[in-house]
This record gives C-alpha cells, sequence and structure tokens, in this order.
C-alpha cells in the first residue's frame, strides 16, 4: 500500500470513527446520567438520514446554503422529537429495571421502522452531496479525497469540541457530571433533574440525528440502516466504558480504525474484527478503556 | 401440575384437528417455547439478561445443516447432541467473556457477541451467507424420518415436556437453589462461601445448549437455515415472550411463546388487517411498549 492509499484510508478511518461518536456520545451520557438503555438510538440516526432525503427537495439540499438550512431545520425537529419521545415514553423508565428498558426501547424500534417503511417504502435512496462540497482535493499521483467526507469530519471534531466545552465548562456540564455520580444528591442541591434529564435527552437525540443527516450523502438512505449502527455503537461504549464521553471518543476512533483497515486487509473478516476488538478489550479491561467519570 | 397436564394432553391431540398450517404453526413456537425457557434460565431464574439467544439457536440450526452429508440422512442420536454442543461450545466463550459483568453490561456484550456470529454467517461462504443453506436430508430418529410434518411435532412436543421437566428439577437442586440465590443476593452468596463464578458460567452454557435445541429443531423442521436466525430480532421476540408470560416462572416462558405467536399471528391476519397487514411489526411494536407499560410482572410472573 503507497502512502497516498494509506493517506486516504486513514482518513476514512477518522471520518467513520468521528460518525461514530457523535451516535455513542449520546447513547453513553443517556445511560451514564439516566440509567436508561435505550435500543431506540440507532433509529434516531435512521431518521435523521430519511430526514436528509426528505427534506433536501423542499430546502434545496442540493446547494451548500440550503444543506445548512437542511441540516438545521434537522436538528428543530430531533430535538422537538426527543422531547415528545421523553415526555411520552423514556420519563416511565427511569425507575424501571434494564429489563423493562430493552423491551419498551425495542417496540419503538418496531414502530419506528415501520413507521418508515409506511412512509418512505423499503427501497434504498441515494442523497445528492450538496454541490458546494462535491469536489476532491488531489492527494498527488492519481489519489484524490472527497471534499464532502472532510466535510463530515470537521463538522464532527467542531460537535465534540463544543461537547466538551459544555461538559466541562458550562453550569449545565456540571450538573450533567453531577448527575452521572449521583442523582438524588443533585436533586437534593436544588437542580430540577426533569427537566435535565429532558435536555440530556433531547441533545442525544439531536445529536445522533446530525450524524445520519451528515451520513446520508456517502452512505445513502436504507432500510435497517439504524439497527446496523446501534449495535456498533454499543461495541463502542463497551471499549471505552459505559458513562465515559472520553472512552466513547477513543474507542470510536479506534473502531473506525479496525473497520476501515480490516476492510482493506482482510476483507473477508471485516465484519467480525470489531467485535474480536471487543473481545480482547473485555479481556483485558472488564470495565473498558475509560472508566465513566 | 394439573394444568401442565392438560396443556400437555391438548398438544398431543392437536394434530388430530389442528390442520396442516395449524400443526405447522404450533411446532414453531413450541420450538420458540423451548428458545423461551432457555432465556427464562438466565433472566428469571438467574438474573441475567442475555441480549444474544438468537446466535445459540442459530448456531444450533446451523451445526444441523452442515453437519449433513450431502447424500443421506444422518441419525438424530448424534446430530441433535452435535448440535446442542456446538451451541454450548459458543455459550461457554461468551459466557467465559461477559459473565463477570452484571446489567446493562451484559445485555450490551450478549448483543454484540450474537451479532458477530450473525455477521460470520452473513459475510462468510462458510454457511452460504446471506442466501441460507437447504437442509439436504432431514435426520432420522429410528426408522422416523423427522422432517415430515407430524413426526416432528410429536419430537418438539417430547423435548418441549423433557426440557421442562428437567429445569423443574434442576430449579429445585442445589444447583438451581444457588442460582436463586444468586439472583436474589450475589454478594450474600459469596460471603456465604459460594464461588458464584461457575454456577453462572453453568447456567449461561446450559441455556446456550438448550437454545440451540430449539434451533436445530428448528433446522430441521424448515429444512433451511439463514443469517435472520441469529439476528438480533429474534432475541428481542425471545425476550418478549419471557416477560409478556412473567418472569419467575418455568411455565410463564411456555405461555408466553404462545401468547406472543398468538399475538404476531393476528398482527399477520390478512383477514383482519387486509393490505396493512403486511405492516404487522407496527402493531407487535405497540403491543410490546402497552405490555411494558401495563404488565410489568407478565401474565403469570413471580410477586415481589
Amino acid at each position: 500500500m503507497d502512502l497516498a492509499t494509506f493517506a486516504v484510508q486513514c482518513l476514512n478511518a477518522l471520518q467513520y470513527g468521528l460518525l461514530l461518536f457523535l451516535i455513542a456520545s449520546g447513547l453513553t451520557l443517556i445511560f451514564g446520567v439516566m440509567g436508561v438503555i435505550n435500543l431506540a438510538h440507532g433509529s434516531f440516526y435512521m431518521i435523521g438520514a430519511y430526514m436528509a432525503y426528505a427534506l433536501a427537495p423542499a430546502l434545496g439540499g442540493a446547494t451548500g446554503l440550503g444543506f445548512i438550512a437542511t441540516m438545521a431545520v434537522g436538528v428543530v425537529l430531533a430535538v422537538a422529537l426527543g422531547y415528545a419521545l421523553e415526555w411520552a415514553f423514556f420519563s416511565f423508565l427511569y425507575e424501571r429495571e434494564h429489563l423493562q428498558q430493552v423491551l419498551m426501547t425495542y417496540g419503538l424500534i418496531l414502530v419506528f421502522e415501520e413507521l418508515r417503511s409506511l412512509a418512505f417504502g423499503n427501497d434504498v435512496h441515494g442523497v445528492a452531496v450538496p454541490d458546494a462540497f462535491a469536489g476532491s482535493i488531489s492527494l498527488g499521483g492519481l489519489m484524490s479525497y472527497p471534499v464532502y467526507r472532510l466535510f463530515i469530519s470537521g463538522v464532527c471534531v467542531a460537535l465534540a469540541l463544543g461537547l466538551y466545552v459544555v461538559l466541562s465548562r458550562t453550569r449545565l456540564g456540571m450538573a450533567i457530571r453531577a448527575g452521572s455520580t449521583n442523582r438524588e444528591m443533585v436533586a437534593s442541591l436544588g437542580i430540577d433533574v426533569k427537566q435535565l434529564f429532558r435536555v440530556m435527552f433531547a441533545a442525544g437525540v439531536a445529536l445522533a440525528t446530525l450524524a445520519g443527516m451528515l451520513a446520508a450523502p456517502v452512505s445513502s438512505v436504507y432500510p435497517g440502516m439504524g439497527s446496523q449502527v446501534l449495535i456498533i455503537c454499543f461495541v463502542v461504549v463497551v471499549i471505552g466504558g459505559l458513562g465515559s464521553v472520553r472512552g466513547a471518543l477513543a474507542a470510536a476512533l479506534l473502531v473506525g480504525a479496525v473497520d476501515t483497515f480490516g476492510k482493506v486487509f482482510f476483507p473477508q473478516a471485516a465484519g467480525v474484527l470489531v467485535y474480536v476488538l471487543m473481545a480482547v478489550v473485555l479481556l483485558w479491561r472488564p470495565e473498558g478503556l475509560f472508566k465513566a467519570t | 401440575m394439573a394444568a401442565i397436564a392438560a396443556a400437555v394432553l391438548a398438544l398431543a391431540l392437536f394434530p388430530l384437528f389442528g390442520g396442516k398450517f395449524g400443526v405447522d404453526f404450533v411446532t414453531k413456537t413450541m420450538v420458540l417455547a423451548i428458545l423461551a425457557l432457555s432465556l427464562e434460565l438466565l433472566v428469571g431464574q438467574v438474573g441475567l439478561v442475555c441480549f444474544g439467544q438468537a446466535a445459540f439457536f442459530g448456531i444450533g440450526a446451523y451445526a444441523v445443516v452442515l453437519l449433513t452429508p450431502k447424500t443421506a440422512a444422518v441419525s438424530a442420536a448424534w446430530l441433535l447432541p452435535a448440535a446442542v454442543g456446538a451451541a454450548a461450545l459458543y455459550a461457554l466463550v461468551v459466557g467465559a467473556l461477559s459473565i463477570r459483568r452484571r446489567g446493562v453490561y451484559f445485555i450490551m456484550v450478549t448483543l454484540a457477541f450474537s451479532q458477530m456470529a450473525y455477521y460470520v454467517a452473513h459475510d462468510t461462504p462458510l454457511g452460504g451467507g446471506t442466501d441460507g443453506i437447504y437442509l439436504d436430508f432431514a435426520p432420522s430418529a429410528g426408522a422416523i424420518d423427522l422432517g415430515r410434518a407430524i413426526p416432528i411435532y410429536y419430537f418438539t412436543l417430547a423435548a418441549l415436556a423433557a426440557v421442562f421437566a428437567f429445569l423443574a428439577v434442576a430449579m429445585r437442586s442445589r444447583f438451581g437453589r444457588a442460582l436463586a440465590g444468586i439472583r436474589v443476593n450475589e454478594q450474600r452468596m459469596r460471603a456465604a462461601g459460594f464461588s458464584t463464578y461457575p454456577y453462572k458460567l453453568a447456567a449461561f452454557v446450559l441455556s446456550g445448549a438448550i437454545a440451540g435445541l430449539a434451533g436445530s429443531l428448528f433446522a430441521v423442521k424448515d429444512g433451511f437455515v439463514n443469517p435472520e436466525l441469529m439476528g438480533w430480532h429474534i432475541s428481542g421476540t425471545v425476550l418478549m415472550m419471557v416477560i409478556l408470560g412473567g418472569i419467575g416462572e418455568l411455565h410463564g416462558a411456555v405461555l408466553g411463546a404462545f401468547a406472543f405467536s398468538l399475538l404476531q399471528e393476528f398482527f399477520k391476519s390478512h383477514a383482519i388487517f387486509g393490505e396493512f397487514s403486511k405492516h404487522w411489526a407496527l402493531g407487535v411494536g405497540l403491543a410490546i411498549i402497552l405490555v411494558v407499560a401495563l404488565l410489568p410482572r407478565g401474565l403469570a410472573g413471580r410477586r415481589g
């Protein structure tokens, strides 16, 4: 493998890993703070991708500005969806056992998938790359790299930095970190935990939806895409350590690299490699790479 | 006890008037009931929520197909135990890696390992890839060909009764009491001098073996396997059966399997829902949400 190919694969691994982080961070935060295991989290990624598909024609998503508008509208819708779901379903689950959380969120997956099938059918759809990011950058010789993938990575890095600043530098972040350590104590200090949870959940939904919208032009839009990404995010969260955002970032990049280079070097076994990685990490560090903060 | 005897009698007489479709449906449901029993052992008796039961089910099914030669039928007397052994072996590996973790970690790890098995079947040519493979010859039990509807019906019924009786006895034994102790308070069991890890691992392997038995029966019944048998929808469905029936009671798992299969059949019914019946999963999903909200103890669950 020459240097240019290697560089392309590295960028691909980075882009995939960062995208996984967007989804997994919400999953791990919702668990760490709210104590809820949310199987329906992958559905939000799927909903995001279908939103990009459905909103793009109306908002001119093929142009750069239209694409930004599509994402903005999508995030607003996602936050509203997150609030509504938290109010209608998840607020009942905090005191329930994990078993019941698993089942109710599994039921939600079935409902989301069928609603998707009712609204859009079961075909695979493509979403156009917005023309402002349609070009590619030459990497010397015959190799080039699409600008849109760099754009995805850039947005993900910006969001990850934003998440870091919010969690470590703001009062809201302080409340979230405290809430993941001791919920009752935070409540007794006068912080409205219910409100905190609702904000957290909506933010998690928005991140996963945004990831879906960003990924739609490269991955296309298809049935079952949510479940696929959910399981990979479970692997990320297990490797990173449940409840740890830093761990989720490290694990997502690791999984992105293993998956991308696995497809290059061992195409036969690519699907299995990330699970082997998880097994190795579990043997070496049963708590995951980072303990929850 | 009388209720169980009546249920077995009813199932034994069912083929006399059930018709072709009915016999096939009840056979499939009894297979799922065996699978539900295997999960009930973990969820209800040990308190381990396993979300990867489909892997053991699928491995049992694939083993039957892959171990049957292309030329002739083989005896069920070694084919089914071999399939059960293959599933138990995978359960040993997964269990050894995951059993130290509890709660959500255990749920996620078992799910991830079952998806690993799914991708092996899905992506490698070993099991025919996404298309699946056909079973060329159903195994025979003595002179009886298990590939036909009535023999496999009674064979499955016998297997269900045997698994039920075995688990009922096992749960009354010292082993079962120890599992119940672990479920209620693992710390206390350790303090009382039990090394809990081998007990949990043994229960996990036993559960995987029973799930493998269910899978092998399913492969014989259908004569066909594909990766979807290991998909997580099976794991979710069987977990739903256990909860719907009620956690903590063996007969709850069987009841749940029948209730859920009937519910699914109801939503799939073209006569009732017309064209909408192809979106049956919507009804099932809503029913699951309602059951969690309104019936957290299921139909026959343990109180308190």
